[in-house]
């Protein structure tokens, strides 16, 4: 059994190795060896857990954890690296519930032994609630996700009146618990909070998801925090404070990539409107041109340079592994190829790079928004697969455009741009991409997976 | 829960706000400079992480006196952390061992 003192070294270490974890990935390099300190951290703060005086059961205990590890290690070894922003959204609901079991567990357990002052209450209330919403919350982004519910926002009058009582409700709880220490009224808090999980992510759309799932990253975080203040425990305290921070710097990069404020997209409502295909022939008529396979390899072998731009198109077509036999050809001819993610692209941060990776295109061939633009305007041809508003020039000439002001790649800016598309739908935004009509663009219209695989064969056959 | 001494005689909420708010710093510190490339393992890597909750759930678990209900209550929260812990670890690895540079 360890005292208190050597217990909280053990943590002090674990927190330590936390950090250290996370700093591993400033590169990939180091990103595995960070993986493997947290992988410390975490065991060394369990083991110390076990050997606190306080634990006197350890049956259950064993029984939870090899229930957990087989079925978290099954999933994770099982899971396409597509449904990423799934599997990540359902971890986070977990989290929150964790979080409102212990903070209900640890509140009948210490009322039943006299244990609670009003500071502790108030902890508790706060992390019931966190917990409860991101428990809520992250099931409504695993059902949009996964395609459970519909991934355009769900919108009704009042509901952020709604949302603000509810909110303005809870607090008085808080208040009243601190007060009367009542499990009912702490139940209550959880029951509240969890409809409030629910209420403040209908609204947001399908395609506002990366900031949706930073921002359940920050919840969870905050859950795991307030645990810690209730329990004193400092390891909690910290790594709560380490993963919220996390989620809310996600947040506010993906915000700014989208020239969004954070409360616009709180307040949900954007996109996802507009469902009506328009046909390759009226496409002809809006003045776009559209382009055959043939034509798009032959100027890809003519090429200097080639600068793929993924977008979710790709990943819903699982176009990545047509794109790296395409490196490889035009790699072995020697033309270079570059990938151009843009912030956003995708359902969640860095979702395309993970992609990527997946497929086995080397991480140095795939090029941040900022570090590639430049690049653009000495490039031959630029591939667009499955990208769209990230690619819209609207975003700096118009400024009555929803999009305006967002920055984008400045594929417009290369000699050719094809772009690979089933239909002339407009992107989530709804809007028209001005891009398409530009005289050096043309449409390749297809399924973004065929479309890759024949553009390999055209040039293998070269 | 025998050491009650604290020199500063700061009550333990204000030291646990303490540690909390240079938490923060670390955290906004560290994470901004995760390169943007890895943001999904960012992710899923805290995820990983915010499975220390299991600490409370171990405590809710184990404690001596706990009834039958708190028991049910701390074997499901352990169960769900160590998902989170044991899932979280693993997909991270997975996903890092597929980040490859160019073999020159």
């Amino acid at each position: 059994m360890l005292n208190a003192n050597t217990l909280a070294i053990a943590y002090l270490i674990s927190a330590a190795l936390f950090i250290l974890g996370l700093k591993g990935l400033t590169s990939p390099s180091t990103a595995r060896r960070g993986n493997y300190l947290a992988m410390l951290g975490m065991a060394l703060a369990i083991v110390a857990t076990l050997f606190n005086p306080v634990v006197q059961n350890y049956s259950l205990i064993f029984a939870g954890l090899a229930i957990g590890a087989v079925t978290g290690i099954v999933v994770a070894l099982k899971i396409d690296m597509k449904a990423m922003p799934q599997l990540v959204a359902a971890f986070h609901s977990l989290v929150g519930l964790t979080a409102v079991l212990v903070a209900i567990g640890t509140f009948t357990e210490h009322a039943a032994s006299g244990l609670v002052d009003r500071i502790m209450l108030v902890e508790l209330g706060v992390g019931s609630f966190i917990g409860a919403i991101t428990f809520t919350g992250s099931l409504i982004a695993f059902g949009k996700l996964q395609g459970i519910l519909s991934g355009n926002p769900v919108v009704f009058k009042g509901q952020h009146l709604l949302n603000l009582a509810l909110g303005l409700l809870t607090l008085a709880l808080v208040i009243q618990f601190s007060q009367n220490s009542g499990l009912t009224t702490l139940i209550l808090i959880t029951v509240i909070a969890l409809t409030l999980g629910f209420l403040l992510i209908i609204p947001i759309g399908g395609a506002d998801m990366p900031v949706v799932i930073s921002m359940l990253n920050s919840y969870s975080g905050w859950a795991a925090a307030a645990t810690g203040f209730t329990l004193q425990n400092n390891a909690l305290i910290v790594t709560g404070a380490l993963v919220g921070f996390s989620g809310a710097i996600l947040s506010f990069i993906m915000c700014r990539a989208m020239n969004r404020s954070f409360i616009s997209v709180i307040l949900g409502g954007f996109g996802g409107s507009d469902d009506e295909e328009t046909t390759v022939m009226q496409a002809a008529n809006q003045g776009v041109k559209s382009a055959a396979v043939e034509d798009l390899a032959f100027m890809i072998e003519n090429a200097n340079r080639l600068i793929v731009v993924p977008g979710y198109g790709m990943a819903v077509a699982q176009a990545q592994h047509a794109l790296k036999e395409l490196t490889d050809i035009l790699n072995e001819k020697g033309i270079e190829v570059k990938f151009a993610i843009h912030p956003v692209a995708g359902r969640m941060p860095g979702h395309m790079n993970v992609l990527l990776a997946e497929s086995d295109i080397p991480y140095d061939q795939v090029v941040e928004m900022e570090e590639i633009n430049p690049e653009f305007s000495t490039t031959d041809v630029a591939l667009v697969v499955g990208a769209n508003d990230v690619t819209n020039p609207a975003a700096k000439t118009d400024k009555s455009s929803p999009i305006y002001g967002m920055p984008i790649l400045d594929v417009e800016k290369a000699k050719y741009v094809f772009v690979i598309k089933r239909s002339m739908r407009p992107g989530y935004s709804g809007i028209e991409n001005l891009l398409y009509f530009r005289d050096n663009c043309s449409m390749v219209f297809g399924d973004a997976k065929e479309v890759c695989e024949a553009l390999v064969a055209e040039l293998k056959n070269s | 829960m025998t050491e009650t001494i604290t020199a500063s005689g700061m009550s333990p909420a204000v030291v646990a706000l303490f540690i909390f708010v240079l938490a923060c710093f670390i955290g906004y510190y560290v994470i901004w400079g995760v390169t943007s490339s890895l943001h999904t393992p960012l992710i899923s890597l805290t995820n990983a992480i915010s499975g220390i909750i299991i600490v409370g759930a171990i405590l809710v678990t184990g404690s001596e006196g706990a009834t039958m209900l708190e028991q049910g209550l701390g074997f499901v929260a352990v169960t769900l952390a160590s998902i989170n812990i044991f899932g979280g670890f693993a997909v991270t690895q997975r996903m890092l061992s597929m980040f490859r540079k160019k073999e020159k």
